[in-house]
C-alpha cells in the first residue's frame, strides 16, 4: 500500500506535533496555514525584525514555545509547507487553497483539521464601539505588535486567559485599570479537584492573580457586565458592572479586552461534513469526535482547540494522537504503549478543562439580561431586541430561521461571535432549551474570498 | 489623543510611511497594517450599519471587523497585512465611486 | 381519527403555495397550507431574488404583468415588503448576437409593456459607468426590480395566517388521495386533512404527488449556484444579467440596499431530493468570478462571504405547470418554475384563487397546462 496523502490545516501546537509525529513515521504531509509563520495563537511568532526574548513573550511557557517553533523549524525540509494560504472549502476529498489570489484543490487520503480557536464572546450592551477587543486580541497586539489596545484597559470577561492577558499587560507596564471576572470566586473552590489535575497550572493561575493585586489592579468576581459606555465617534469611554454585592460600578478606560473562554473554529470540519452534537456542559456544538480525534467522517480527523478547547498542552497531545490515528487506519505502524501514555496525558487534561468550564462558565444567562438595544450581531449591527422580534412575532425558534428573518450570523464573520450568544437570545426568547435552537448551518467559504482569485494553472 | 494603539517595546525598527486620510504617518517595518494606522487614528473604518467607528476585534482574522479600504480601492484584512511602504488607507465608506474604480 | 377540513388544501408551503393561502382567504375560501419544513425554506428561501419580466418567455408576461402589480402594493396588501425594489434590471452582451437577442425581444415583448429600452455606446457607459470594456450593448428594463427571497413567503404566510388561513408547518405529507368527495392528505404523524380541493404546489417534490394520480411530469431537480459578497457602498442600482446563449457566461447580481451583492449562474448542479441537499461546486464559485468583472470590473477589489445553493425544479420544456388536473377533478397544481419562479408568486397564487373559486381566470394560463405532457406518459407506458 503506498503511503497515504495526508493534509494538515494548522500549524499551530497541535498541526505541528501532528506533522512531526507523521515525518517522524516517513510521511511527508502538506501543511496549510493561514498565518505568516507557524505557532498558531497562543505560541504565535513575532516578526523577523522583533527583539523580546522568548520569556518576554511567553512566561512560564516559553520553553514549551521554543520548543515548538524549533521542532516545526527542523521539519520544513520535510513536509509541504503552504503559509499565508487559506483553506476556504473542503469539498469531494479535496482541500481548496488559495493563496496570493491563486486557488488549488489538494487531493488527500486524509485531513487531519487543526484549526484552533477564538474567544468565545457573550454580547453586552456597546460591544460594538472602537476600543472593544477580544481577550485573544489584546494578547496578540501585545505578544506579537508589542503594543497595547489602549492607554487604559479593562479587562472583563472570565477564564484563565482573562487573568494571564492582564497580567502579561501590568507586566509590559500597560495601564491595566481593572479584572472583571463574571464567575463568582465560589465556582473556583468547587471547581479544585478537577483543577488538580494539573496542579503546575492551577499554582501558575494562583500566581497570576495575586501579581495583579500585588501591583494594585482592581480584580473583581461575580460581575455582571451592564455596559460599554462609549460613543459611536471616538469609541469607548468605560464599563459599567454590576458587582458580586449588587453595587453598579463605573470603570473609565479607552479600551476593553472581553472574553469568556474559547470556541473551537468548527467550519471545516463542517464543511466536511463531520457530524456535530450538543455539549450540554458548554452549551454549544460541537464536531463528534471518536478515539484519537477520529470523526464521523473516515479519513478526516481532528486536534487541537479544533475539536475541544484542551489548551495547548493539549492540543500538542491531540496532533500526536491524530497522527496516530492516521497511521493505524491506514495499515502504519504506531507505538501502542506511547499512544496509550498520550491518551491518558490527555484524559487528564481534559478533567483540567471541565474543571475550568466550572470554574469560569459560559455566562448563559447574560443573553436574557441584554437590553434590546444591545448589538448581539457585530458585523451586520443586528439588536436583540431585533432577533428577539423574530422568535415573538415571526414565529423562529431555530437558528437559521432567525438568520434568515434578521441577518443575524449572516455578516462577514459568519456567525462566530454571535451565535453561542444568539442561541441563547432565541431560546430565551421562545421559551426552549438551547440544544433545541440547532446551530447554524456551515458554508464556504471559511473566510471571506476575493473575487480576484483564479484557479491555478498546472 | 489622536492613537489608539499604544507602542510598549520594539520601536528601534526601521521606519515605514504610509497616508491615511491624506495625511502622511509613520510605522514601523513588521507592523501590520492595523497597528500602522491605530498607532495614529482610533479606528480604521465606519460601520456599513451607521453604528459608528470600528478599530477592529479579534486581531487574529476571524472577526473580518478591520477589513479597511486603500485609496485605489483594493481592500485588505488589516490585522493580517503587514504594512508597506506607501499604502493609503482611506478610514471613511467610499460612496458609490468605489464600482467606477478600475 | 378526527380530519382537520377546509374548502382547499395546499401541500407545500413555498411563495406558491402561501400565496394562493392568501389569496383564496381574501376570498373568503377557508384553507388549510401544509409544509413539511418551515414557509418558504426551499427554492423560494434560496433563489436569486430577481422579481423581473424581462428576459421571460413572451406566453409568460401576463402573468408576470399580474404578478408585478401585487408586487407594487405588497406593503399594502401584507404590511412588509420584502424589501422590492423597482430598481430596474439591466441586460448586457459581449457580441452582435447579444445584442441582436436583446433587441428582438424589445421588439416582441412590445405588447406587454415592459418599456425596454436598448443601450449602447458612449449613451451605456454614461448611464451606467461602472460597465466594464467588454460590455457593448445593454436592455434596461425600468419597471423591474428585486426582492429577499428569505423574507418574502414567509411574511405572505404569516399574513394568511392573519386572515385566518390554517398554517401546519413541520408536517410532512405521506400520502394524498381521493377519498370520495374530497381529498384525504395524511401526515406523517397521523393526522388527517380533508378538502375537496387540494392545490400542489410542492415544488421539485410535486412531481411524485402528481405521479400518484397519473399525471407524471420530466421534472428534473438543479441546485442554483448562489454567493453573495460583504456588504459595500450601494452603487450599483439595477439587478445585473448577461443575456449570452453559453450558460458558463450567464452571471447574474443584484445590490441590496445594505449593500451586498447577490450572485448566481454560469452552472447547476445536481441535487438530493431525499435528504433535501444541494451544495455549492466550489468550481463553480471560480468560474463565477472569472464572469463578473466582466461586466463590473470593480468586483474584483471585493470578496465573498457565502455560498449557497438549495432545490429548484425544471421542467423539459423550460415551462411551469399551472392549472387543473388531466385526471381529476377538484385537483390543481402549480410547481416546476424552472428557477424564474420567484417573481411570478404572488401572481401564481391570485390566478389560482380565482381559478379555483371561480372556475376560471382572466390570466392566460392554458399552455402551463399538465395535460400537454400525457401524451409522454402514454409514450413511455
Amino acid at each position: 500500500m503506498g503511503q497515504p496523502r495526508v493534509i494538515i490545516i494548522g500549524a499551530g501546537p497541535s498541526g505541528v506535533r501532528c506533522a512531526e509525529t507523521l515525518v517522524a513515521a516517513g510521511l511527508r504531509p502538506t501543511v496549510v496555514d493561514e498565518g505568516r509563520r507557524d505557532g498558531g495563537q497562543i505560541y504565535r511568532r513575532q516578526p523577523d525584525n522583533f527583539t523580546r526574548p522568548y520569556a518576554k513573550l511567553y512566561g512560564t511557557e516559553a520553553g514549551k514555545a521554543q520548543s515548538l517553533h524549533e521542532s516545526f523549524d527542523a521539519l520544513r525540509g520535510k513536509i509541504d509547507y503552504l503559509p499565508e494560504t487559506l483553506a476556504w472549502n473542503i469539498a469531494d476529498r479535496k482541500v481548496h487553497v488559495m493563496r496570493d489570489r491563486q486557488t488549488r484543490a489538494l487531493p488527500y487520503d486524509a485531513l487531519v483539521i487543526c484549526s484552533g480557536a477564538t474567544d468565545r464572546l457573550m454580547p453586552v450592551k456597546g460591544w460594538h464601539y472602537a476600543g472593544t477587543y477580544s481577550l485573544g486580541a489584546s494578547q496578540i497586539a501585545l505578544k506579537a505588535q508589542a503594543c497595547a489596545i489602549g492607554r487604559q484597559v479593562v479587562f472583563m470577561g472570565t477564564g484563565p486567559l482573562l487573568y494571564l492577558v492582564a497580567s502579561q499587560y501590568v507586566k509590559a507596564g500597560a495601564d491595566v485599570v481593572a479584572v472583571l471576572d463574571t464567575s463568582p470566586f465560589m465556582r473556583r473552590v468547587a471547581a479544585l479537584p478537577k483543577l488538580l489535575a494539573r496542579p503546575a497550572v492551577l499554582r501558575n493561575g494562583f500566581a497570576l492573580v495575586a501579581e495583579l493585586k500585588r501591583e494594585g489592579v482592581q480584580v473583581l468576581t461575580g460581575v455582571t457586565p451592564l455596559e460599554i459606555k462609549g460613543s459611536p465617534e471616538t469609541g469607548v469611554q468605560g464599563v459599567v458592572i454590576r458587582d458580586s454585592s449588587g453595587n453598579e460600578r463605573a470603570f473609565e478606560c479607552d479600551a476593553v479586552g472581553m472574553g469568556y473562554h474559547l470556541r473551537p473554529e468548527t467550519q471545516l470540519a463542517d464543511l466536511a461534513r463531520c457530524a456535530f452534537r450538543f455539549d450540554h456542559e458548554t452549551r454549544q456544538w460541537l464536531p463528534e469526535v471518536g478515539e484519537d480525534g477520529r470523526t464521523s467522517v473516515p479519513g478526516v480527523y481532528l486536534a487541537g482547540d479544533g475539536m475541544k478547547v484542551l489548551g495547548a498542552d493539549g492540543a500538542e497531545i491531540g496532533g500526536r494522537l491524530a497522527a496516530m490515528a492516521v497511521l493505524k487506519d491506514f495499515k502504519l505502524p504506531v507505538a501502542e504503549h506511547e499512544l496509550q501514555r498520550l491518551r491518558e496525558e490527555q484524559a487528564r487534561m481534559d478533567r483540567f478543562r471541565r474543571g475550568l468550564v466550572q470554574a469560569f462558565p459560559w455566562p448563559a444567562q447574560q443573553a436574557a439580561q441584554l437590553p434590546d438595544d444591545a448589538l448581539v450581531c457585530r458585523c451586520e449591527a443586528i439588536t436583540a431586541g431585533e432577533l428577539r422580534r423574530t422568535v415573538c412575532d415571526m414565529g423562529a425558534q431555530e437558528a437559521n430561521r432567525a438568520k434568515a428573518l434578521c441577518r443575524v450570523g449572516m455578516g462577514r464573520c459568519q456567525g462566530r461571535y454571535c451565535a453561542n450568544a444568539g442561541a441563547e437570545v432565541i431560546a430565551h426568547a421562545a421559551g426552549i432549551p438551547v440544544e433545541q435552537v440547532g446551530r447554524l448551518r456551515g458554508q464556504a467559504p471559511v473566510k471571506p474570498l476575493s473575487i480576484a482569485a483564479q484557479e491555478e494553472v498546472e | 489623543m489622536s492613537q489608539r494603539f499604544v507602542r510598549l517595546a520594539e520601536t528601534g525598527r526601521p521606519r515605514v510611511r504610509i497616508v491615511i486620510d491624506g495625511h502622511g504617518a509613520e510605522a514601523f517595518k513588521g507592523d501590520t497594517l492595523m497597528v500602522a494606522v491605530l498607532s495614529h487614528a482610533r479606528e480604521l473604518r465606519e460601520s456599513e450599519f451607521g453604528d459608528g467607528k470600528r478599530a477592529g476585534f479579534c486581531l487574529m482574522g476571524a472577526c473580518q471587523d478591520c477589513w479597511v479600504w486603500m485609496a485605489d480601492g483594493e481592500r485588505l484584512r488589516a490585522c493580517t497585512t503587514v504594512v508597506a511602504e506607501g499604502m493609503h488607507i482611506v478610514t471613511k465608506q467610499p460612496e458609490a465611486a468605489w464600482a467606477n474604480l478600475a | 381519527m378526527n380530519a382537520q377540513r377546509a374548502d382547499v388544501i395546499i401541500v407545500g408551503g413555498g411563495i406558491m403555495g402561501a400565496s394562493a393561502a392568501f389569496f383564496l382567504r381574501k376570498r373568503g375560501v377557508s384553507v388549510i397550507l401544509l409544509e413539511r419544513g418551515l414557509i418558504g425554506q426551499q427554492a423560494s428561501g434560496v433563489n436569486f431574488g430577481n422579481v423581473r419580466r424581462q428576459g421571460r418567455y413572451i406566453d409568460q408576461l401576463p402573468l408576470a404583468n399580474r404578478s408585478r402589480e401585487i408586487w407594487l402594493k405588497l406593503k399594502e396588501l401584507i404590511g412588509e415588503d420584502a424589501e422590492f425594489m423597482l430598481s430596474g434590471h439591466l441586460r448586457v452582451g459581449y457580441r452582435p448576437e447579444h445584442e441582436e437577442r436583446m433587441a428582438k425581444y424589445a421588439q416582441d415583448s412590445q405588447p406587454y409593456g415592459l418599456g425596454l429600452q436598448m443601450i449602447s455606446g458612449r449613451a451605456l457607459r454614461e448611464r451606467f459607468p461602472f460597465l466594464g470594456p467588454e460590455v457593448t450593448a445593454g436592455s434596461y428594463a425600468p419597471h423591474d426590480g428585486h426582492a429577499n427571497p428569505r423574507l418574502a413567503a414567509p411574511a405572505i404566510g404569516r399574513a394568511a395566517a392573519r386572515l385566518g388561513a390554517q398554517v401546519f408547518e413541520n408536517t410532512e405529507i405521506v400520502n394524498i388521495e381521493k377519498d370520495g368527495e374530497d381529498f384525504r392528505v395524511t401526515a406523517a404523524d397521523g393526522r388527517i386533512f380533508r378538502a375537496p380541493v387540494a392545490l400542489i404546489t410542492a415544488g421539485a417534490w410535486a412531481n411524485r404527488i402528481s405521479t400518484s394520480f397519473g399525471e407524471p411530469v420530466p421534472l428534473q431537480a438543479k441546485g442554483p449556484q448562489m454567493c453573495v459578497t460583504e456588504p459595500v457602498p450601494y452603487a450599483i442600482p439595477p439587478v445585473m444579467g448577461v443575456a449570452s446563449e453559453k450558460m458558463e457566461e450567464g452571471i447574474y447580481f443584484r445590490q441590496v440596499a445594505r449593500g451586498n451583492i447577490v450572485i448566481g449562474g454560469c452552472a447547476r448542479e445536481a441535487v438530493d431530493l431525499d435528504k433535501r441537499r444541494a451544495y455549492v461546486n466550489p468550481k463553480n464559485t471560480l468560474l463565477q468570478f472569472t464572469q463578473l468583472p466582466r461586466v463590473i470590473p470593480a468586483l474584483k477589489g471585493l470578496s465573498i462571504i457565502r455560498v449557497w445553493s438549495g432545490i429548484e425544479s425544471y421542467l423539459q420544456d423550460d415551462r411551469p405547470v399551472i392549472g387543473p388536473s388531466s385526471r381529476v377533478p377538484g385537483l390543481y397544481y402549480a410547481f416546476g418554475f424552472n428557477g424564474e419562479g420567484f417573481q411570478l408568486g404572488p401572481g401564481v397564487g391570485d390566478v389560482m384563487a380565482e381559478l379555483i373559486h371561480t372556475g376560471a381566470t382572466s390570466t392566460p394560463i392554458e399552455q402551463y397546462h399538465i395535460a400537454r405532457f400525457s401524451r409522454l406518459a402514454v409514450n413511455a407506458a
